[in-house]
This record gives C-alpha cells, sequence and structure tokens, in this order.
C-alpha cells in the first residue's frame, strides 16, 4: 500500500472530494496558487481552476463568514486557516453563526464546512503558531471537532468531515505532518514512509467521525489521547514497562464514549494527557466524564497531563510541551496510586 | 523647548470624542443633513466606470420633491398600480408594527423591534429582488417578508415563540428566517451576515447562476470588522451583491457620528474598495426602488458589488426595550428633514389623482383588520406565557442533522 506524509493524505482527502462533488471548494490564506504554506493545497488550484481553489484575503471572519454563505447555498467549503492562532477573528463567525445556523432556523439554512488548521507545537512556532484551542471548539455545542494522529485517519477522517452536513473543526497537528512524534525532540524523526500509519488507501474511504481507535492494549491503565500525543503516551508506557491501554479518540466532538467506559472499566486506571492548557481543558471533560461512568472501578483518582497554563513559550518549548518524562511520571503514580 | 518637533512644542493631546449635535432638552438639529433636491443627481449607466462615479456617495439621489412629485432621472420605473402596492406594504408593515408593539406590552412576547420611518427601504428593496435572490437581512428588515406576501401569521407565530412558531421557539423574536422568501436566518449578532452575503453571491457566481444576494447593516455596525471584510471580499471576487447600509442616525442611543469617524458619509467607505457607492434618501419609496433596482441589475450583469447608503431616521425606540427619551430630543424625529415615507408616497399618489385621503383612512382600517384577524389567528396557537409552546424536545433537536450520543442522554435526563 502506498505511504504518504499527513500533509499528501489530507491533500488526496480534498482532491478526491472536489473530483467526486463539484460543489466541494477549498480556499484561504495562500491556499491557491502556492497550494498552502505547509502545502496542504498544492496542485488543487491547477487541477480544478481558480473558482473551486483560491487564495483568500488575510481576514479569518471573512474566509469563515463567506466559507458559511457559501454552504447555505449549497455548496460544501472546505477551508484553511493558516494557524490555529489565527481563528480567533472568525471565533464569532464559528461560534454564533456556522455551528447555529441549522438550529435556528429550524434546518432552513444548514452550514456544511470543514475549518482545517494545524494546531499544537513542536515546531519553535512560539505563541503565534503553536496552540492547541480544541477546548474553545467543544464548548459549543453545533460543532464537530477532529483531531487525527496519522495520514490513514486524516484523509478518512476528512473525507468524513466533508461529507457531513454539519460544520466540522478539522484541526492538524503540524508536528505530525511529516512522521510521528513522540517527544523526543533531540532524537532523529520518522518519516510516515516508515511508519505502517503512513500507509494510506488510494481513492475514497472513510474513517467515522466520533469513533475512537485502541492504539495499544493493555490492562492496567488507559491512557486517553488525541493527536501528537498518541505517540508521546506510546513511548511513556513503553520506556516505563507499563501495560498501558491507549486510545486515541480521533473525533473530540461527538466523543467516543463507549470505548472510553470500556477500556477504563477494564483497567481501572485513567490518565488523560493533551498538548492544550490545563485549566478547562478538553481533560477536565475527559476526567468528569470517567468518574461519573466509571467512578466505582477506579482505583485512582484520574491524571491529567498537559502544558502548562502559559502561553505557549518559545525558548521553553520542551520544558512547556507534555513529554515522555512527564507522562511517565504520572503514569507511575496512577499505578501506584 | 525647541523649535524641531520634540514633545511638548505642541501642547498637551487631547482626546476627540465626537457628540451629537443635541441631547434631550436641546431643540433638534439636522442641519448637519445636507439634501440635494429632487431629481438633482444625474442617473449613470449600471457599467459606468466606478471612478467616475465616486461623487454620488456624497449626494443624496431623491425622487419625491416637495410637492409630491417624482421628478428627475431616477423617477418613472414604476406604474401607480406598483406604488399603491407599495404604500399598501408599508401600511401593512406599520399596522403590524403597531400590534406587535402592544402584544409586547401586553406580556405576549418578550421582545419587540418595529420599523417606524424606515418602512421605505425593505418595502421597496424587496420589490426590486427576483425570487431566488437571498437577502441577509438585520432585524429592522421585515419588509422583505411583508412585501414577498410572506404569511403574517407565521411571522406573529415566531414571535409569540408559540406552538406553530416555524422556528420552534428556539430564536429571539423577529428572528424569522425563510429560505422560501430569500430571507436568510437573522443571527442576531452585528455585521457577522453581511460577509456570509457576500459568499452566498460568491457561491451564486462559482455555480454560474443568475441570482445575486443583498447584504444589510446598519450604520452603528458598519464599525465592525465583519464589515471591512466583506467589502474586501466583495470588491476582489466582484460578487453580485448589493450591500445595503441602513444609516437611521441611532445605534441604540449611539449617534451615527461614532461609528463614522472622519468620513463624510457611510457610502464613502466603499471608495477606499473601489466599490461604487450610491446613498439615497430612504423615506422615499421612489428612490429606493430605483436605486436598488440599478445596484441589483449592475450585480445581475455580472458587473460586481454596489454600496447604497439609505439615509433615513429611527422613529421609534431600537426596542421593546429601549427608551430614547434618555438621549436624543423627544421631538426629533418630527424634524427629520426627510419626513414620513408613507405620507410621502400617499401625497405623490393623492398629486397623480389615484389615491385619495378616503381611499387611504379605509385601506388603514382594511389593513388593521386584516392584521388583528392574522393576531387572533396566531394567539390562538399560544403566546409566549400563555397556551399552545414548542416543546421542550424541540430543544434537543437540529443541533445536528442526526442527534449524536451525549444529546440523546441528555434529553433523557430531561424526562422529554
Amino acid at each position: 500500500m502506498p505511504r504518504k506524509t499527513m500533509i499528501e493524505a489530507i491533500r488526496d482527502a480534498m482532491d478526491i472530494m472536489m473530483e467526486r462533488d463539484e460543489n466541494v471548494v477549498v480556499f484561504g490564506e495562500d491556499v491557491g496558487f502556492f497550494g498552502g504554506v505547509f502545502r496542504c493545497t498544492q496542485g488543487l488550484q491547477a487541477k480544478y481552476g481558480k473558482t473551486r481553489c483560491f487564495d483568500a484575503p488575510i481576514s479569518e471572519a471573512g474566509i469563515v463568514g463567506a466559507a458559511i454563505g457559501m454552504a447555505a447555498y449549497g455548496l460544501k467549503p472546505c477551508i484553511e486557516i493558516q494557524f490555529a492562532d489565527y481563528v480567533y477573528p472568525a471565533y464569532d463567525q464559528i461560534v454564533s453563526e456556522a455551528a447555529r445556523l441549522r438550529y435556528r432556523s429550524n434546518g432552513d439554512f444548514t452550514c456544511p464546512i470543514v475549518v482545517r488548521m494545524p494546531v499544537g507545537g513542536g515546531i519553535f512556532g512560539g505563541q503565534t503558531h503553536s496552540q492547541s484551542p480544541e477546548a474553545l471548539f467543544t464548548h459549543v455545542s453545533g460543532l464537530k471537532v477532529v483531531v487525527p494522529s496519522n495520514p490513514h485517519d486524516a484523509k478518512g477522517l476528512l473525507i468524513s468531515a466533508i461529507e457531513d452536513p454539519d460544520p466540522v473543526i478539522f484541526l492538524e497537528p503540524k508536528r505530525l505532518y511529516n512522521g510521528p512524534f513522540d517527544g523526543h525532540y533531540d532524537r532523529p524523526v520518522t518519516p510516515w514512509s516508515k511508519h505502517d500509519l503512513g500507509e494510506v488507501p488510494d481513492g475514497h474511504y472513510t474513517v467515522p467521525l466520533g469513533k475512537a481507535i485502541k492504539r495499544r492494549e493493555g490492562s492496567k491503565l488507559t491512557i486517553l489521547a488525541y493527536g501528537t500525543m498518541v505517540y508521546v503516551a506510546e513511548a511513556a508506557a513503553e520506556e516505563h514497562g507499563i501495560d498501558a491501554e491507549i486510545i486515541d479518540l480521533r473525533t473530540l466532538l461527538p466523543l467516543d464514549l463507549e470505548a472510553i467506559i470500556e477500556s477504563v472499566s477494564k483497567t481501572g486506571r485513567c490518565v488523560v494527557v493533551h498538548e492544550a492548557t490545563l485549566t478547562s481543558g478538553f481533560g477536565a471533560e475527559l476526567a468528569a466524564l470517567v468518574q461519573e461512568h466509571c467512578f466505582y472501578k477506579l482505583e485512582a483518582p484520574v491524571a491529567r497531563v498537559t502544558g502548562w497554563d502559559t502561553p505557549y513559550p518559545h525558548a521553553q518549548e520542551w520544558d512547556y510541551f507534555p513529554g515522555p518524562l512527564r507522562l511517565g511520571r504520572a503514569l507511575v503514580e496512577t499505578l501506584e496510586g | 523647548m525647541s523649535d524641531d518637533g520634540s514633545p511638548g512644542e505642541f501642547g498637551p493631546l487631547s482626546l476627540h470624542v465626537p457628540e451629537p449635535a443635541v441631547r434631550p432638552g436641546g431643540a433638534p438639529d439636522f442641519s448637519n443633513v445636507e439634501l440635494d433636491e429632487a431629481g438633482a443627481i444625474r442617473r449613470p449607466d449600471v457599467d459606468a466606470n466606478p471612478e467616475d462615479i465616486r461623487d454620488l456617495a456624497f449626494s443624496i439621489i431623491r425622487v419625491l420633491n416637495r410637492d409630491g412629485e417624482a421628478v428627475g432621472p431616477w423617477a418613472g420605473l414604476l406604474t401607480d398600480d406598483q406604488l399603491i402596492e407599495g404604500l399598501r406594504h408599508m401600511m401593512t408593515l406599520r399596522a403590524f408594527d403597531a400590534r406587535m408593539q402592544i402584544a409586547q406590552r401586553q406580556g405576549k412576547t418578550s421582545f419587540y423591534m418595529q420599523h417606524l420611518g424606515e418602512e421605505a427601504v425593505s418595502c421597496a428593496f424587496r420589490k426590486a429582488l427576483a425570487p431566488g435572490d437571498m437577502n441577509f437581512p438585520t432585524y429592522r428588515q421585515a419588509g422583505l417578508l411583508i412585501a414577498d406576501d410572506y404569511p403574517m401569521v407565521e411571522m406573529m407565530c415566531q414571535i409569540y415563540s408559540n406552538e406553530r412558531d416555524p422556528l420552534k421557539g428556539r430564536q429571539l423574536p423577529i428572528m424569522y428566517s425563510s429560505k422560501e422568501h430569500g430571507f436568510f436566518s437573522i443571527s442576531g449578532n452585528l455585521a457577522t451576515q453581511y460577509i456570509q452575503a457576500v459568499g452566498w453571491a460568491m457561491a451564486s457566481a462559482i455555480k454560474h447562476d443568475t441570482k445575486i444576494a443583498a447584504g444589510w447593516i446598519g450604520d452603528g455596525s458598519t464599525a465592525e470588522s465583519d464589515f471591512h471584510a466583506s467589502l474586501v471580499f466583495a470588491s476582489t471576487y466582484k460578487a453580485p451583491i448589493v450591500l445595503n447600509i441602513v444609516n437611521n442616525q441611532w445605534a441604540i442611543s449611539t449617534f451615527q457620528g461614532i461609528a463614522r469617524g472622519g468620513s463624510g458619509t457611510f457610502a464613502a467607505r466603499g471608495l477606499g474598495f473601489g466599490i461604487p457607492a450610491l446613498r439615497v434618501d430612504g423615506n422615499d419609496y421612489l428612490a429606493v426602488f430605483a436605486v436598488a433596482k440599478w445596484a441589483i441589475e449592475r450585480a445581475r450583469r455580472n458587473l460586481g458589488p454596489t454600496l447604497i447608503e439609505y439615509v433615513t431616521y429611527r422613529a421609534g425606540a431600537h426596542s421593546t426595550s429601549d427608551d430614547p427619551s434618555a438621549y436624543r430630543p423627544k421631538t426629533e424625529s418630527d424634524a427629520w428633514p426627510l419626513g414620513d415615507p408613507v405620507i410621502r408616497l400617499k401625497n405623490h399618489l393623492i398629486g397623480r389623482n389615484v389615491w385619495s385621503d378616503d381611499r387611504h383612512k379605509q385601506t388603514e382600517a382594511e389593513i388593521l383588520d386584516t392584521v388583528v384577524a392574522a393576531q387572533k389567528e396566531a394567539e390562538s396557537f399560544g403566546t409566549l406565557h400563555a397556551g399552545g409552546k414548542p416543546s421542550a424536545r424541540d430543544m434537543f433537536e437540529g443541533v445536528y442533522e442526526e442527534m449524536p450520543p451525549h444529546l440523546r442522554r441528555q434529553r433523557q435526563q430531561a424526562g422529554v
């Protein structure tokens, strides 16, 4: 099976959907002629013409607002925000408009848009190219929130997102674009061409929204992770010799609660990990759900390992990033707890 | 102190905060509203070079003169029957507003927003559009529905959030939605839908359709960044859209000068984007129609966007939660130099011998009967606090096309 980077897989998904559905349009800053700063849309304008894939003014509210109008007309815009850190001018459009259009018009108008954006750190991007704002979107009724962790899922999830009748926030961990990353920043990078999850089938396939997947079988402890943290979790479990089960959530909203309950009920211990800041982060939601549904199976408090509650720093990137050492300590404590 | 422009040379700085010409207790003053004579402003070809018509952003296109005659190059587009229909629409909207305003005071709904003084803008604009075109309205364009014969009972059921509310009780009163009538779901947030209108228009062009869009915004909301995003997108992609600014002088308590700053007019905002911009007498049904038709034709001919500033006056309160006497003279609306749109069209039709005071009164009574009958019917399906209401189950529906498991669990918890 061909191996692809996550960038190629994401591009492949858009290519396939643009081919199959002439209502799919792609636009954003530097997205048209140049193909996006991460090259996710490279070649799409040449192939489909500049009214299907085009450059947008540097106006995130404009990009999302225009996409909402296009979706209301009947198109299926798959738009790019250059970095998640730049999405805030569009937040009103996403929260007050895209997420509520179906509800407030009782289905008279709908908003099938996909808003793609790179998230997460690990590239020395400082506070303007490193944020993980997923909790700002999972807090909003009417949105779906997806975070792929590998090329195979990225393609299948993006196709599902484009085919979905409701607005989907598609968060792409940029540190995973070219290969898995376990948090050992001082070691050589493994490219996707050397990883099984870099195997991306040709043609159309979907990975359903709302379904988690078990990345590692284990019996003593459950790690709930998504995006880059899936590989950090694998490394931490391996290095500490812990019989941990790792659930890659893939979709945060709607969440695969059943997969979580099943795993934590079996292991009796749970560690939640994400790169975003701790307070009111998505980990708080996960911890609350685990205690609500698995309280009598729990043998230790649910632990959270996350970025610190500071802006994402530049020089101190690896002090901020919740890497395998920090996670490993939490795994050991939770096992002993 | 030195003479090389060093700090201190020019004395301390002071902040400029614009003030309206007059406050409560003072005599109304509209000397700042410079009016052009009816018929004085030229009517360029729709494919005129935008550079050659920049002056139209600073004048006011008017058709009806002081004597109620239709004069000048923008006149003569509507038949007497069409004008009588237009008058009826405005009168209907006014009667509808009056009844709903009272209904709110009677506690039958939580909130209402009336159009008093601004009826011509939305009523006339609707008649210049074609079926399939899409408005992205604000909360003061219900004339778009009335003039398109949208059933008043449905509007009232929405206002009452009753069991027949087409929006299932989910939206604030008057935030209507009707795709069929080219009326996009009103959000209630300001300016957000202006750019959506541009996106809708871009989609129509991408699909080689023939439909055009109309965006709506108030004077105050032009200060939002979404307004500027809209102008950039509309201008860049030459979107088939009419960008409407309804300048009714007041944004709740804030006079229009706070949003306008040093720019002479709101229409002039379009010039920096290369968008043709026209100012029109918003209380002149004939002028509104003529300018709207001009701009709509430009859009339809793929010539791109047009910005229109309707100069009008919000004679009533912003909403039922507002009391304008706290921030402007009580008699200010009487002094408004552009008069009342209903009376002006009425006088025009009387002057043409196709209308009379008697017929006007009779029509007023007929319209009131129709509105009251609609109200009775709507109230038979409930009002906000009495009678039939949408079910609590409806609250959980329609967040997504398919209800996700977490919402299903919450609905079960709620016992509905």
